[in-house]
């Protein structure tokens, strides 16, 4: 459904997205990440047909974004990062508008706009001006407009900001009963929502694409060992040389404060340890005080991921350093 | 085409924001205000005229009254039309709304053409109020409709112009302000080119004097309908237009 090669933007001479290239299939969910400034909205304003790309191609639907805008735009519904909306009109009236110039046939007008601010939960302020609404109805009306008349691919930027957590979750049951019938890209800097909501994520860091694929796949492929949590309330060093001796470990790590007693095992993946750490710690009467698995999150990952990118990856304009 | 969406919307944003009502009350109040005097010194000249038979021959109300009333008209208008123009793009830039209006499946040319028709018919219904003066002095006195008609026809023309120009200015930055100054600068220079052209003499002052905006209006408020000045309007306004959707497409890829 969305399908991107080698594109590049570049603002005069700031390299906003290099190179990146991915693909989205038809009825799924997919969480765009990045730090700030990776180059996710400037993604998302090439795949709306609102800036034209450097290089490399974007296709939509199956149309080219540049070559067949029109028929891209007719398939989607976009919702831009700072929510841009006309404050001076209301709210039905605005969403009207938006039917009205997407193409919404005047006999579906009405009930697709009533249709819209209900799922969206604005029918409540359809008669107020939009300048005199909350940012969270704000970016709810936003919402609407994109999904005024039905897309197919649905590019959303931050949709959940700024929202009151019950509203957050209203607005992720709405993401969620979009997929299937709908493409949906959305990026967000709030990783348990991707895990909620997305079945696959893209990671991008400093304009290019530095992972991609599901949760799990991300998870097995950044953290290959499985961990378990240790802690004991006698001094570092001992535990330290104990806990390394332990057949089967890969690594020690302290966690938390140091002196704690705190630390994390990693061994091969599978193979669960906590049965050799308690008998470690009963034999040499260390007072156990908590012995658990930990799994990794997506957020885990993708500090992983993009602090790996910073301190091992050529940052841009760098690239000969990598290789020395 | 998607014109007519656009061309709404841009008037509901007219009506519902106070510069369209001020502009409009403050047009009104003064076109009226030039009706009055010049048809008071008018009614005083034709008033000593009587007296002195002589002088009286050469009076008549097309170039009495028309056309000094017209060229005022026209002086108004170079002030007044940037400021229903300066919104239309810089607006939509300055709060982003154009993000979402150019993502839309909707043509540039159709949201410029949309926009400009919208500022035309406001244009238009000024206009249009004016014509309460004509009617008001058509009760007192004998008017003549040729120039009358011909003459609105130059302002629509003249107007059109403008708004065309103004159109283009705001679609180069996102301050109204100054989108307003530039339109203001630009038809400003094109009619003092009009002052140029009588101390610069010869072919280049013919040249620069069919260029200037007004010189092309002098034969509408004299009651002539010449198509060489109606095509000049047109084509300004066509080539105002065109260069704003350059000016769009421009933008689009410094992003
Ligand atoms: N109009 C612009 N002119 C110049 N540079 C720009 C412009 N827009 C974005 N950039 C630059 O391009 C890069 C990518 O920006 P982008 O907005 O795509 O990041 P982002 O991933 O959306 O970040 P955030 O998480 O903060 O929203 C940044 O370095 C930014 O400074
Ligand atoms: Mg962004």
């Amino acid at each position: 459904m969305i399908d991107v090669s080698n594109l590049t933007k570049h603002y005069g001479p700031v390299t906003a997205i290099r190179d990146v290239s991915f693909s989205v299939a038809p009825g799924e969910i997919v969480g765009f990440l990045g730090p700030n400034g990776a180059g996710k909205s400037t993604t998302m304003r090439i795949l709306s047909c609102f800036l034209p790309a450097t290089s490399g191609t974007a296709r939509v639907a199956g149309y080219d974004v540049f070559k067949d805008s029109m028929e891209v735009r007719r398939r989607i519904g976009y919702l831009p990062e700072n929510v841009p909306l006309y404050g001076e009109m209301r709210v039905a009236p605005y969403l009207d508008f938006v039917a009205e110039v997407k193409g919404v046939p005047r006999a579906e007008r009405t009930r697709r706009v009533a249709e819209a601010m209900e799922r969206c939960l604005v029918t409540e302020v359809q008669h107020r001006l939009i300048a005199t609404l909350s940012k969270g109805y704000r970016q709810r009306v936003g919402l609407a407009q994109a999904i005024v008349n039905d897309p197919h691919v649905l590019i959303l930027d931050e949709p959940t900001i700024g929202l009151d957590p019950r509203q957050i979750t209203e607005i992720r049951s709405l993401i969620k009963s979009l997929a299937g019938d709908h493409t949906v890209i959305l990026s967000t800097h709030i990783l348990p929502e991707v895990s909620m909501l997305c079945g696959g994520v893209i990671i991008i860091n400093r304009g290019s694409v530095v992972a991609q694929g599901t949760i799990d796949r991300l998870v097995d492929e950044f953290f290959p060992t499985s961990r378990v949590l240790v802690q004991v309330a006698v001094p570092a060093a001992a535990v330290r040389e104990g806990l390394a001796a332990v057949p089967g470990v890969v690594a020690v790590h302290e966690q938390g404060v140091p002196g704690d007693g705190t630390w994390l095992v990693e061994s091969p993946r599978g193979r669960d340890l906590r049965g050799e750490i308690f008998q470690l710690a009963a034999q040499r009467k260390w007072p156990l005080v908590e012995l658990r698995r930990v799994g990794a999150t997506l957020e885990e990952v993708f500090i992983r991921i993009v602090a790996g990118e910073d301190t091992a990856a050529p940052g841009p304009g760098r690239d000969g350093e990598g290789a020395a | 085409m998607k014109v007519w969406p656009i061309f709404k919307k841009e008037m509901r944003l007219y009506f519902t924001s106070p510069v369209a009502w001020v502009v409009l009350a403050v047009f009104l109040a003064i076109m009226g205000f030039f009706f009055w005097s010049i048809f008071d010194y008018f009614g005083r000249l034709s008033m000593q005229a009587a007296m002195q038979p002589m002088m009286g021959r050469d009076l008549n109300v097309t170039d009495g009254v028309m056309r000094p009333l017209f060229s005022n008209f026209s002086v108004i208008l170079l002030l007044i039309t940037p400021l229903l123009t300066m919104r239309l793009f810089s607006e939509e830039r300055r709060s982003g709304t154009i993000e979402l209006l150019l993502t839309y499946p909707v043509r540039d040319g159709a949201v410029l053409v949309g926009k400009y028709l919208a500022a035309l018919a406001l244009y238009g219904v000024m206009l249009a109020l004016t014509l309460l003066y004509p009617a008001i002095v058509l009760y007192f006195a004998r008017l003549e409709w040729g120039p009358l008609a011909t003459g609105y026809l130059g302002l629509l023309l003249l107007g059109g112009t403008f708004l065309a120009v103004g159109i283009l200015a705001s679609s180069v930055t996102e301050n109204q302000i100054i989108a307003s100054i530039t339109a203001f600068g630009i038809l400003l220079a094109l009619w003092i080119m009009g002052w140029a052209a009588e101390s610069v003499g010869g072919t280049w002052g013919r040249v620069i004097s069919s260029v200037s905006i007004l010189e092309h209006f002098d034969t509408f408020s004299r009651g002539i309908l010449d198509t060489k000045d109606v095509v000049y309007y047109l084509n300004a306004i066509a080539l105002a237009l065109f260069l704003t959707l350059r000016s769009l497409e421009a933008r689009r890829w410094k992003g």
